[in-house]
């Protein structure tokens, strides 16, 4: 994990970004008057990730985002899209920002049909993106007649009409059901093995904990940290609980190395993963030692969070998956 | 969410190519569309010429079939005014009132509804210049407001002709170059009040205020500083001269050469034409660039 101050070193500025970082935000600030939105955020995004733009409401992360689309100008700092100042016509993005506007009077697909001719993007397009969507039947009727969660998804389709090589969702899963989500989260997955990459924003920790590379953690317009999820979360926690506990720390320290074993309150407190579970447990069985109990804990983004910056975030529950932390390592997290 | 999404594997590390934004003619075929699927669209392009030909041939015909006479006129001059003759003159008169009204209602809606339906975020998030769009847009509107006024003059003609074929009048079609001359200076005015709707729809960011306030002025303000304020004092006297509506009423009293009987409020000779046309053209000039300032230079939020 890193500190704020530190992850932009040495990432290129504008004019000289290198290929491989997608976006580049050096000193971006935003101010309204005398309130600043945005206040010197400087974050790299690298091609290929799904890169979680995670904060609660407020902190700045859809004025953000509107600064790497152009649409506001930075009162200072700049941001760097595909190595061209943020806002260059005819960039190969694709972006969802907040609730998706459309004209409340055409149906969904001539809505797209008006978005394909703004983006240059081919007619045929726009049938491609109602498919990904799942939207081809009710492409005909009128906008205004679409729930929610069909808004939103008209939202990410015209995200995608022009084939982009960066994707911007910002809160993609709002008004979403939770057979949505899942569907947005499988879109993720598509959309990176097809090369592309995807900025997500999200106040929902769940969300980002289960999709993202790497995140960046903002509040009160700062960045607080930019970091992998698995950076984030700290190495994952391996309870073991052991007799006698001296021979099972040296056996583990042997194993593992000293400095990421500790007892705690009679039991012993491993840095490690699921996939350290099985060897360690045999050590010590082949050291005699007894092995009474051993479970996995871990960190979530929330308790970083809360960590971090004493604010809460809104934490939502992954919605195909029980409540209990067990349920939400971060293994299955991080892909 | 379940076909492929058919976006393109960008190579790694390769530079792309230069990324091209839009071109005009895509846009301004989705202005286009967004214009002609909109109820709106109809109901005031619609409202402009079918108002024009109840007031300018279809009140006066029916008053001469009465007998009526207007202000002294007797009825047989309420019928020469509606024969082919006076064709510009009834098909242009409303433009400088309620159709200048009409129309700026349509800019202001046009312009207006994209920031409260949210629309110019996404329409920008697909990469166009802003120029470009709102290129697109204007010419969009030019081609319908041209539509609009070769509509008005296809029906004044037609009332006109089947109307001197029942009095057995003469049917003496204004010359071409009067016709293409009044074509043109009919669009120039449609134009100024769409694009002075436009200028108040972006800089208000909404639909009813910038509506509003341009028909206040338009059917209020421009009355009362002709007829009240200009009489009495000097500098309104000056000031009227430069007025959008004035110069509008000036244009179509000019187009509708000599002889014309112009009773429509709004058209009066206050500025001979040739000024007019100037007057209005710079109007159009100065509020598209207005517009294209506030839409380059202001965040979209």
């Amino acid at each position: 994990m890193q500190p704020a101050h530190e992850t932009t070193g040495g990432t290129s500025g504008p004019g000289t970004a290198v290929r491989d970082d997608v976006v580049v935000l050096d000193g971006l600030t935003k101010r309204y008057g005398s309130r600043t939105v945005v206040d010197d955020l400087s974050l790299t995004v690298r091609r290929g990730e799904v890169y979680g733009f995670l904060g609660p409401n407020g902190a700045g992360k859809t004025t953000t985002l509107r600064a790497v689309l152009g649409l506001i100008r930075p009162t200072s700092g700049t941001a760097t899209v595909l190595g061209r100042p943020a806002g260059s016509p005819g960039a190969q993005v694709g972006a969802l920002i907040e609730n998706p506007g459309f004209y409340p009077y055409l149906s969904g697909r001539d809505n797209l049909r008006v978005l394909a001719r703004y983006a240059g993007a081919p007619a045929g397009r726009v049938d491609a993106v109602l498919g990904t969507v799942a939207l081809t039947d009710r492409a005909g009727d009128r906008y205004s007649t679409y729930s929610l969660g069909m808004k939103q998804r008209l939202g990410v389709a015209a995200a995608l009409l022009k084939g982009p090589e960066l994707v911007i969702l910002d809160e993609p899963t709002n008004g979403l059901d939770p057979a949505g989500i899942t569907d947005v989260r499988a879109l993720l997955q598509r959309l990176t093995a097809d090369g592309c990459t995807v900025v997500l924003s999200s106040h929902l920790l769940g969300e980002v904990e289960q999709v993202c590379d790497r995140v960046a953690v903002v509040s009160a317009g700062r960045l607080v940290v930019e970091s992998s999820v698995r950076d984030l979360l700290g190495l994952r926690r391996l309870v073991v609980a052991a007799e006698p506990l001296d021979r099972a720390a040296a056996v583990t320290a042997g194993l593992l190395g000293a400095e990421r074993v500790a007892v705690q309150d009679g039991v012993l407190v491993v840095q490690a993963g699921a996939e350290d579970a099985a060897r360690i447990n045999r050590a010590l069985v082949l050291a005699d030692v007894e092995v009474t109990g051993l479970r996995q804990e871990a960190q979530t983004l929330e308790e970083v969070f809360l960590q971090m910056t004493g604010s809460e975030l809104a934490a939502a529950p992954p919605p195909d998956a029980p409540h209990e932390r067990a349920q939400r390592l971060p293994q299955g997290a991080v892909r | 969410m379940s076909t492929a999404t058919g976006t393109r594997t960008p190579q790694g590390g390769s530079p792309s190519p230069e990324p091209t934004a839009a071109p005009l003619r895509g846009i301004v075929a989705a202005e286009l569309l967004k214009l002609l699927r909109r109820p709106a669209t109809w109901v005031l392009l619609g409202l402009w010429p079918a108002l024009q030909l109840v007031f300018s041939t279809l009140v006066p015909y029916i008053s001469y079939k009465r007998g009526a006479s207007y202000e002294g006129s007797p009825p047989e001059a309420l019928l020469a005014s509606t024969l082919p003759d006076r064709l510009v003159e009834n098909s242009l008169s409303g433009l400088p009132l309620f159709g200048g009204a009409l129309l700026l209602t349509l800019g202001a809606l046009l312009a207006g509804s994209e920031y409260t339906w949210g629309t110019l975020t996404t329409l920008l998030g697909q990469g166009p210049r802003r120029l470009t769009l709102l290129a697109g847009q204007l010419l969009a509107l030019v081609v319908v407001l041209a539509a609009t006024v070769l509509v008005s003059f296809l029906l004044t003609a037609l009332a006109a002709r089947a109307i001197a074929g029942g009095a057995s009048a003469a049917v003496d079609w204004p010359g071409p170059a009067q016709l293409v001359r009044a074509l043109g200076g009919g669009l120039l005015i449609a134009t100024t009040w769409g694009a002075l709707g436009m200028l108040l729809g972006t800089a208000l960011r909404s639909t009813a205020l910038p509506i509003a306030l341009g028909l206040v002025w338009v059917l209020a303000v421009e009355n009362l500083i002709v007829n009240v304020a200009a009489p009495l004092l000097g500098v309104f006297d000056a000031a009227q001269a430069v007025l959008p509506g004035v110069n509008a009423g000036s244009l179509v009293a000019a187009l509708a050469g000599e002889g014309a009987a112009l009773r429509t409020p709004g058209v009066a000779a206050i500025v001979d034409g040739g000024q007019a046309a100037w007057v209005l053209a710079a109007f159009l000039a100065v509020s598209t660039a207005l517009t294209g300032l506030l839409l380059t230079r202001r965040d979209i939020a």
